[in-house]
């Protein structure tokens, strides 16, 4: 039992290491924006630069339009799976998970190939953007609405309702959404979490979103990259937190796998 | 249980298979239009375009051309770096999963653990690789440390970031948490009852692990090794801020394919993405059945 614990500790201690020295590095490293001295000098200048906040914004514009397309295609879908059309559950669930077969970059690549010539010219339009990016967050969305639906008496809580004189409406939003919130938020912070820093499809459809921009930093600049790395990871952080801190409160099961690297 | 009437059990177990309420499938359509216009006729069309030559007519020269020496090396490369994360990560993260279950160590390690995991998870892409540059990299802090402090240049033993190893260091960045994530579910599983009852009959901890743990373990260690192999092979981001295009990875070669004909043949462009479909399919296939056959002991 001993020599257990005692190896128990060495590997705890050896993950530990590897997880916490490029954090450590890299902040120190971000400190020395100014020669000489530790200092805040890196963070300075790329919050002085105008185009981190217009990609950062031009990145979170696209990220909310994904969460709102993405929750609107699929909570119906996956509401009326449950309730009335069991028979497509497998389909649905295969589609969602597809995005996990075709890797970003290939997912792009097909898009591009399909929409870059008459009939359908949209290959620099927004749309497609977002498109896309819906369809990289259809696991994650699609898990999270299901692991919802599936916590809750989904067809017993809208025959309640109905036969209280609710109509779809009132069933829908202040009945069935408000019971799985919990899930709606973990999906929505995944999906932030996924479109914010994005990079694959942003160079590839040539946006100036977050995900290239720092990209491009990372060509020309030292230690503002590493800046940026440790801001990331304290939004990434934050989102987690956000996200685990409101399943423990409202109560519910929220998943925190996810990413696209 | 008393035995129902022959009728109603046949009724029971009709009713699931029935045929569709005639508009019920109405209610997928907006779903399934959308899945279709921009994710299966896009990746479809990727298929056809692998076999048709750039004038559109039918041939299998580009799948042929999947075993040109250049393109063959990519996939091999690619394969390695999945490979040696996913085998890496695996262990590692069981070992990880192990010290906060059954291991004995304080509950809050656990939870910790598992917290900095789901964010490490979510952690990759560029700012990953800016932090491997800035701790690894010719100027980062722990090769300078390293270098100024015990007098070890990494960068004169061939170590680089920018290369294999480096990149396989770096891609364990988010590989390890994932694995951390879903194996630990199955450590839980794990019962005590099953270590005490071979115990009692007199079974050593070697005996133990080698014909109850490893064997209950295997099919969910394996299906996750796979699901990590799938996560690197397919990474783009992280690989292209880290070597630029030095490393030539398959995401590496069709990303610079789309930007530019580097191929001078779209087609086998095309090829190379339908190669890394099958690859991800056979992965996500091996995934399922493993897991299915997993989820016999662990619940």
């Amino acid at each position: 039992m001993r020599a257990r614990r005692g190896w128990a500790w060495m590997w705890m201690f050896l993950g530990s290491l590897y997880f916490f020295i490029p954090l450590l590095g890299t902040f120190l490293f971000s400190l020395h924006g100014k020669r000489g001295v530790l200092s805040f000098a890196a963070y300075h200048r790329v919050f002085a630069d105008p185009h981190f906040l217009e990609t950062f914004t031009f990145s979170l514009q696209m990220a909310i339009l994904t969460i709102i397309v993405g929750l609107t295609l699929l909570i119906p879908t996956v509401i009326w799976i449950h309730l009335r059309a069991p028979w497509a559950k497998p389909i649905v669930e295969t589609c969602s998970l597809l995005p996990f077969v075709i890797p970003p970059i290939v997912l792009v690549f097909g898009l591009i190939r399909m929409y870059s010539s008459p009939p359908f010219q949209i290959v620099s339009s927004r749309g497609l953007l977002v498109a896309g990016y819906v369809v990289l967050s259809f696991p994650y969305i699609y898990r999270s609405v299901d692991a919802g639906l599936r916590a809750i008496d989904l067809r017993g809580l809208t025959e309640a309702a109905q036969s209280l004189g609710a109509g779809w409406g009132t069933i829908m939003f202040r009945v069935v959404l408000p019971n799985m919130r919990v899930s709606l938020l973990s999906a929505a912070f995944l999906t932030f979490s996924i479109v914010i820093g994005e990079l694959t499809l942003a160079v590839m459809l040539a946006w100036p979103a977050f995900g290239p921009y720092m990209a491009h930093v990372g060509r020309d600049l030292a230690y503002e990259p590493a800046a940026i790395a440790i801001l990331s990871f304290l939004l990434t952080w934050g989102l987690i937190g956000l996200m685990q801190l409101a399943s423990r409160s409202i109560g519910g099961q929220s998943s925190t796998l996810g990413g696209t690297h | 249980m008393i035995d129902q009437p022959a009728g109603q059990r046949g009724a029971r177990s009709v009713r699931p298979f029935s045929l569709p309420p005639s508009h019920a499938w109405l209610g997928i359509l907006p779903f399934a239009l959308f899945a279709l216009a921009f994710m299966i006729l896009p990746a479809g069309s990727l298929l056809l375009g692998s076999f048709q030559d750039p004038q559109g007519s039918f041939t299998l020269a580009n799948i042929a051309h999947l075993t040109r020496p250049d393109i063959l090396k990519c996939y091999l490369v690619s394969i390695e770096v999945s490979a040696v994360t996913a085998l890496a990560s695996g262990l590692f993260g069981l070992l990880l999963a192990y010290s906060v279950t059954l291991g004995g160590l304080p509950k809050g390690l656990r939870s910790g653990l598992l917290t900095f995991s789901g964010v490490a998870s979510n952690f990759a892409g560029v700012p990953l690789a800016f932090a491997f540059i800035a701790t690894m990299g010719r100027v980062g802090m722990v090769t300078v440390v390293l270098k100024t402090v015990f007098g070890i240049n990494l960068y004169n033993h061939g170590f680089s970031l920018y290369s294999f190893w480096g990149l396989c260091l770096t891609y364990l960045y988010f590989q390890l948490p994932l694995m951390v994530l879903i194996i630990t579910p199955s450590l839980d599983g794990m019962k005590k009852e099953w270590r005490e009852a071979s115990e009692s009959l007199g079974a050593s901890k070697t005996q133990y692990w080698l014909h109850i743990g490893l064997p209950i373990l295997a099919p969910p260690l394996l299906s996750s090794m796979i699901l990590l192999f799938g996560n690197a092979f397919g990474a783009y981001a992280t690989a292209y801020a880290l070597t630029g295009g030095l490393l030539n990875l398959v995401p590496i070669l069709i990303g610079a394919q789309i930007q530019g004909d580097v191929l001078h043949d779209p087609n086998l462009g095309y090829a190379l993405a339908f190669g890394m479909v099958i690859v991800m399919t056979i992965c996500i296939l091996a995934y399922t059945a493993l897991q299915k056959h997993a989820s016999r002991w662990l619940k």
